[in-house]
């Protein structure tokens, strides 16, 4: 039974992880403009002259 | 000469714009524009290789681009605008976010972000599209602030200023919640997951486990309720103290009874507690909150005159005309007006003749002429040739700001009116007070050991989180439904205000009436001959010259000689030698002509007279019906206009009365009188001089043509163009209120299951997390799909 304790233990630390990503993420900003980088992925990159 | 009867009219579209051009008067690399400031936008798009702007979108520009000029924006480098305006700033670098309404789609976003390819001393910049915003990163070294904005005007993005900085701080308190959102499911989800095993039954060996995970609740359900939860417990300690019942209370007391009971299940071994009840309540709730956050970010509902008025104006000092911060104008001070800008404070007039457009601050549908020597008052529009004038007044002090130093503007709005939301939480929370009162005597008596036990549960399944839910997500969708039609409220508690009004109030000026005139020939002409008079017309700033001179839609290219224009007659000039006046009767000699509500401009060819240009300020369509539906409710027209249109208005209305010349401190108390007659009044007015019966009716609705110029501070924006589905918007909110009571309804049958297990000593952690679910989903589906069903109407 210790390999349920262990595989929750893994389990709950990743998905911490990723709650702590999400926290950042919101905290500076990333989800302010939820349209602008769907189009922004599209435009050429500009030719250095 | 050529002859006008042979230019064809050509539909074709403006290459930047997409705007119908007549002529192809502006030509440039085989591409048609409707104006020189359209050409002069691609000039220098092209001359940076930026043409893949017109790519990504057809005709991507704003139309109306007009030429910046010169000193445009140079009050921004005033070190205190300056100052409240950026965000960072070094002695080489300077970061600034500008709103600039103009932004609508890939193409802006697209130029926008490129702006360094235009001016190399900008470094980076970055648009927010949803809040029409761009963040600019320049070398402030090279480049002024000034020349940033003035930049972004000839591009045609011109950026709106304004001093408060309330732009870029509003998303933080919806981030914070967000955030909490997140925990809160987080530990949600987890806690259901642990909690299985407990529901599905353990036996033998895993009996340890099962306290292990009951552990782990404990440990994920308290950043729950200390972060998450954390507003219900503050709002709920609030309203304590203010001796008032609001929905946090109960709310707060069944998550505190929620998890101090699992927390000593857990610790005593009894149980294995309600986390996933607890942690799924908080995060239903939060959703509501979230629902009932999202707004409108573009819409600025709060603006007072401040944000109508100019930033700055050309001051004179010793060493010539210099920027100067409004407020820092004094008495005595020499300033400059040009043309469309705005009077900043009461002054006298140094010019010979100033055309002034009192129409936003009075009501007042004609532009005035003012004399040499006259008073000009602040908040009235400069139409024609820029004027000097001498202060007289601060702003602050102008006479007609000093409406804003009426009492309404001192108090905050919201206490006026108690929600019933409340009123239900009220009842509700003496009703288990009661209960739990009742069920502890009963288990004293007949089984003391179960007392605290039972009392908890019963305050447990209390927590009105159904009950919470349904307003927000009843007001809340009827707020989306009324945005998607063209009606934007400031938030959901308008809704339900707005279910309450029994009387309406009309303004006229750009309410009733639209900021647009209608301009109809009365009279014989020829076409060639109109073309003539649009000529004319276009050569004198006066409104009704270019009211007239707009409506031709036939163009002449010949020369016109001897154009001269007189103050207060009208304009002659002689074309082909044939001598053309227009203006007032006397001025073309026309006698024995009726004056009515409307502006008329005489025209006469060769010393005869050919008729005359009638024009009106056109009501809008539907008004009529509108009325008409609205019955006895409709109240009052106030408006701050001359009686002139009294007969068209008597034709609309009836027998409503109607007041004319009325003051905005008239205005206000007669909305004042109604309220003290026990009237809910909906004000609809769209100028500064309703802005104070806006704010003391019960409901404020500003009309605005185009959302993104300035609105007084209003409970609501509608657009013009649906003004004449107010009616249906308001039984819509009398129906929102009725889908919430029987929400309530809904609510009380689960809380009444659940205090039955509860009173009984039955509630199980099982049964709990069942029913709390459940009515909280059951609640939110029924009052959304109910809105979306009594909102079909609006559809067709």
């Amino acid at each position: 039974m210790l390999i349920i304790i262990l595989l929750i233990s893994i389990s709950l630390t990743i998905a911490i992880g990723f709650l702590i990503a999400f926290v950042w993420g919101m905290r500076t900003g990333q989800f302010d403009d939820t349209y602008g980088p769907s189009v922004r992925m599209l435009f050429e990159d500009k030719k250095k002259k | 000469m050529k002859s006008i009867d042979h230019v064809q009219e050509i539909v074709t579209q403006c290459f930047h714009c997409g705007q119908p051009c007549e002529e192809e008067r502006f030509q440039k690399d085989g591409k048609v524009f409707c104006c020189f400031g359209c050409q002069t936008v691609y000039d220098i798009l092209a001359s940076h290789n930026l043409c893949e702007y017109y790519d990504f979108e057809k005709n991507p520009g704003s139309p109306q681009a007009r030429a910046v000029e010169e000193d445009a924006y140079n009050y921004l480098d005033l070190p205190e605008v300056k100052k409240s305006l950026v965000s960072f700033q070094s002695d080489t670098f300077t970061r600034v976010t500008f709103r600039i309404p103009a932004i609508h789609c890939v193409s802006c976003i697209w130029l926008l972000e490129n702006l360094s390819a235009v001016n190399a001393a900008i470094v980076k910049s970055n648009v927010v599209f949803g809040r029409k915003q761009v963040t600019i990163d320049f070398l402030s070294d090279k480049l002024s602030l000034a020349a940033v904005a003035r930049l972004l005007a000839q591009l045609g993005y011109p950026p709106q200023i304004q001093l408060d900085s309330s732009i870029a701080k509003a998303p933080e308190s919806n981030r914070s919640l967000i955030i909490k959102l997140a925990v809160a499911g987080f530990a949600f989800g987890n806690i259901m997951l642990l909690s299985f095993p407990e529901y599905l039954g353990l036996d033998g060996a895993d009996i340890q486990l099962q306290h292990w995970f009951s552990y782990l609740n404990l440990l994920l359900a308290i950043p729950v309720v200390v972060y998450s939860g954390r507003d219900f417990f503050i709002n709920a300690w609030l309203s304590f103290q203010q001796r008032q019942i609001n929905i946090d209370v109960p709310i707060a007391v069944g998550l505190a009874a929620l998890f101090l009971r699992s927390g000593y299940d857990i610790v005593t071994s009894t149980g294995a507690g309600y986390m996933d009840s607890l942690t799924g309540l908080v995060f239903f709730l939060l959703i509501g909150r979230w629902f009932q956050s999202k707004t409108y970010e573009r819409l600025a509902f709060d603006r007072d005159y401040k944000s109508y008025f100019p930033l700055a104006v050309q001051r004179w000092t010793n060493m010539g005309w210099y920027p100067v911060v409004v407020y820092e104008l004094v008495k005595g001070d020499r300033i400059r007006i040009r043309h469309s800008e705005i009077i900043p404070a009461d002054g006298i007039l140094l010019s010979e003749e100033a055309i002034i457009d009192y129409s936003f601050v009075t009501g007042e549908a004609r532009p005035v002429t003012v004399g040499k020597g006259n008073d000009i008052f602040a908040g009235g529009r400069l139409l024609g040739q820029a004027v000097e004038l001498t202060i007289s007044k601060k702003t602050e002090q102008s006479y007609l700001t000093s409406l804003w130093n009426h009492a309404t503007f001192q108090k905050p709005a919201e206490s006026k009116y108690r929600k019933i939301i409340d009123r239900a939480a009220q009842r509700f929370t003496w009703f288990v007070l009661a209960l739990a009162v009742v069920t502890a005597v009963y288990w004293y008596v007949y089984d003391s050991t179960q007392l605290w036990l039972v009392i908890t549960s019963v305050l447990m399944v209390a927590c009105p989180c159904a009950l919470a839910l349904a307003a927000p997500f009843t007001y809340g969708s009827m707020l989306r439904l009324f945005g998607l039609h063209g009606f934007y409220l400031k938030n959901a508690d308008v809704v339900e205000r707005l279910a309450t009004i029994d009387a309406v109030v009309f303004d006229k000026t750009g309410t009733l009436t639209q900021g647009a005139h209608t301009v109809k020939f009365m009279g014989v002409i020829d076409p060639h001959e109109l073309a003539w008079v649009q000529l004319l017309a276009s050569g004198s700033t006066h409104p009704l010259s270019r009211l007239v001179a707009d409506s031709i839609q036939k163009k002449s290219n010949v020369a016109i000689q001897d154009f001269c224009e007189y103050p207060g007659q009208g304009l002659a000039g002689k074309i082909d030698r044939i001598e053309i006046k227009l203006g007032s009767a006397s001025w073309v000699g026309f006698t024995g002509f009726q004056k009515d509500a409307s502006s008329q401009v005489f025209v006469s060819i060769g010393g005869e007279v050919r008729g005359y240009f009638k024009i009106e300020t056109a009501i809008r369509p539907d008004m009529k019906n509108l009325i008409h539906r609205l019955g006895n409710i409709v109240k009052a027209l106030l408006s701050g206009d001359h009686s002139l249109d009294q007969t068209k208005m008597k034709e609309l209305f009836g027998k409503v009365p109607l007041f004319f010349d009325q003051s905005p401190h008239d205005k206000l108390s007669y909305v004042e009188k109604l309220q003290g007659d026990n009237h809910r009044v909906l004000m609809v007015g769209d100028g500064l001089n309703d802005s104070g019966a806006l704010k003391q009716s019960d409901v404020g609705i500003a009309v605005s043509d185009d959302t993104g110029v300035f609105t007084p501070a209003c409970d609501g924006i509608i657009k013009g163009s649906v003004l004449g589905n107010l009616d249906r918007f308001l039984s819509l909110g009398k129906k929102a209120t009725i889908i919430l009571k029987i929400a309530f309804g809904i609510s009380f049958f689960y809380n009444f299951i659940a205090l039955s297990f509860a009173v009984s000593g039955h509630l199980t952690p099982l049964v709990a997390a069942i029913l709390m679910p459940i009515s909280s989903v059951s609640v939110v589906g029924f009052s959304s799909l109910a809105v979306r069903w009594v909102g079909r109407s609006l559809s067709t």
